[in-house]
């Protein structure tokens, strides 16, 4: 029973929970959308211009777009976040005056999400099939313009869920800036979460930090399901019958 | 059927085309006058398919000229001829992200830069035409295959074509679905349009075309109106071709 009551006091200490919350609410949930959002965002424009450069007819870029993704989405990301977070600072220092790591831990969660999430779209835009194109082309449009208006948004529609599977992941993955040291206004939700089990030596608040961490993500993982119940559904046929071809087929109906 | 078809003749030069080692065409010369049917038969692999992506330059030539109502066009913007050239696939290849009446006012309304409103009349009066006009806002994936094809004619007429392309456009379809689509191939051709039909379909072919020609293996084997063809073989290959398909 002393067991029991222990582990409940190590993770399930309201008091502890209840005294995060505020700094949990106010400073770790804006930052943590914050890094997700903006490393999100960057990834997704960056990783569609590598999965273009990927697919180019021209080598050099599409050398370029590869070593790119091996590099980012073959080291540890805590990795990547280390060297861009504390290596870059003094640039960044010079460049700008400040000192915040923070838009240095977007850059290197972005640097990440991208080589992913090109490597998303460039398999959905590889998935469409070459009819499209020449069908397009055929018409009249130009390579990019059939690439822009017909082949890309099948290619990206057909990805959707696993776009947001990256951004899940993003979420999660934007704690590891914790190795860079924020400021105390810049900490994410778990660095918030840390500090405060640090503090009182209780892993509580850190739960309270997970509870927040699964608010956004289990969200995102419905909205998964979501479409890709949507794709699969308006992807299903329902042929009907042809009233003007199958004249024939409509007497036997009847 | 429409009535303000303004189509051209179009002639290959001695068309050459290879893959590598594989030389795909072999010297194709074909002529088609203005407002007729040609329909090219021959067994599969015989260079048909390709033979019409060169004639509108999906696929560049490697020797050989294109004239479209007598001038060359392989100096033009592929992208220009293309737009004076229908062409409608085997598989349809309609855009499935679009509805159907987006997928015949697209090129209207990006390549001719028609305000949206228009585009949709227009398309919407193509749809018309080939009898789809209450499909106009369903998405190609509800339509069945004879559908698919007629709103992918549609899509190929509303940009006013001179010459139209069919590349084995009854071939996926069920059986009973293909009568539609030849008949409003055949109505095409009395209206007027200049067309070139790849095809399996031999009644087509002797019905409604005005030239047949018969490929084998990247060249032109026979060609000419399709009584002297049929009834008449002069090749071997034309006939044990013929034995095969009748």
């Amino acid at each position: 029973m002393d067991a029991l009551e222990q582990l409940g006091k190590t993770f399930f200490d309201w008091q502890a929970m209840v005294a995060v919350l505020p700094d949990l609410l106010t400073v770790g949930l804006p930052n943590t959308i914050m890094l997700a959002l903006a490393s999100g965002i960057i990834g997704t424009v960056v990783g569609m211009i590598l999965a273009i450069m990927g697919i180019s007819r021209n080598r050099a870029l599409r050398w370029t777009a590869r070593t790119y993704t091996d590099i980012f989405r073959g080291l540890p990301a805590v990795v990547i976040i280390l060297l861009i977070g504390l290596g870059l600072g003094p640039v960044l220092r010079e460049l700008t005056g400040s000192t915040s790591p923070y838009p240095l831990g977007i850059l290197a969660l972005s640097l990440i999400a991208s080589a992913y999430i090109g490597e998303i779209f460039r398999s959905g835009i590889q998935s469409v099939e070459k009819g499209q194109l020449e069908a397009s082309r055929a018409l009249g449009f130009s390579y990019s313009s059939s690439m822009q208006l017909v082949v890309i948004p099948q290619g990206v529609r057909r990805v959707l869920p696993a776009l947001v599977n990256q951004f899940i992941s993003l979420v999660k993955e934007s704690s590891l800036v914790y190795f860079i040291g924020l400021i105390a206004s810049e900490r994410e939700l778990f660095r918030v979460g840390n500090d405060a089990a640090s503090n009182t030596g209780n892993l509580s608040p850190l739960i309270a930090a997970g509870v927040f961490y699964l608010c956004l993500t289990i969200p995102l993982t419905h909205l998964v399901n979501f479409i890709d119940t949507r794709l699969r559904v308006g992807a299903r046929q329902k042929p009907e019958p042809d009233n003007l071809a199958a004249p024939v087929g409509q007497g036997a109906r009847t | 059927m429409t009535a303000t078809i303004e189509s051209g003749s179009l002639t290959g030069r001695d068309l050459h085309l290879s893959f590598g080692a594989n030389r795909v065409l072999r010297g194709i010369d074909l002529h088609v006058e203005r407002g007729t049917t040609a329909s090219v038969i021959g067994p599969s692999g015989s260079g048909k398919s390709t033979l019409l992506r060169v004639l509108n330059r999906l696929i560049e030539p490697d020797r050989g000229d294109i004239l479209l109502d007598g001038r060359s066009v392989l100096k033009d913007n592929p992208d220009e001829l293309r737009r004076r050239i229908g062409m409608v696939f085997q598989q349809f290849n309609l855009f499935p992200h679009k509805t159907v009446v987006e997928n015949v006012s697209l090129a209207l309304r990006k390549l001719r830069g028609m305000p949206a409103g228009e585009a949709r009349e227009s398309a919407l009066s193509q749809l018309d035409l080939v009898g789809l006009k209450h499909k106009a806002e369903a998405r190609p994936g509800d339509l069945s295959g004879g559908q698919q094809q007629r709103v992918a004619i549609a899509r190929a007429l509303a940009m006013g074509p001179e010459v139209m392309f069919f590349d084995e456009a009854t071939s996926a379809l069920d059986p009973e679905l293909v009568k539609g689509v030849l008949a409003l191939m055949a109505d095409l051709a009395t209206a007027g349009m200049t067309m070139v039909v790849v095809t399996h379909e031999m009644g087509f072919c002797r019905n409604v075309s005005d030239t047949v020609t018969f490929m084998d293996g990247g060249v032109v084997v026979e060609t000419g109106p399709p009584a002297a063809l049929f009834d008449d073989p002069q090749t071997p290959r034309l006939r044990s071709f013929l034995s095969d398909v009748l």
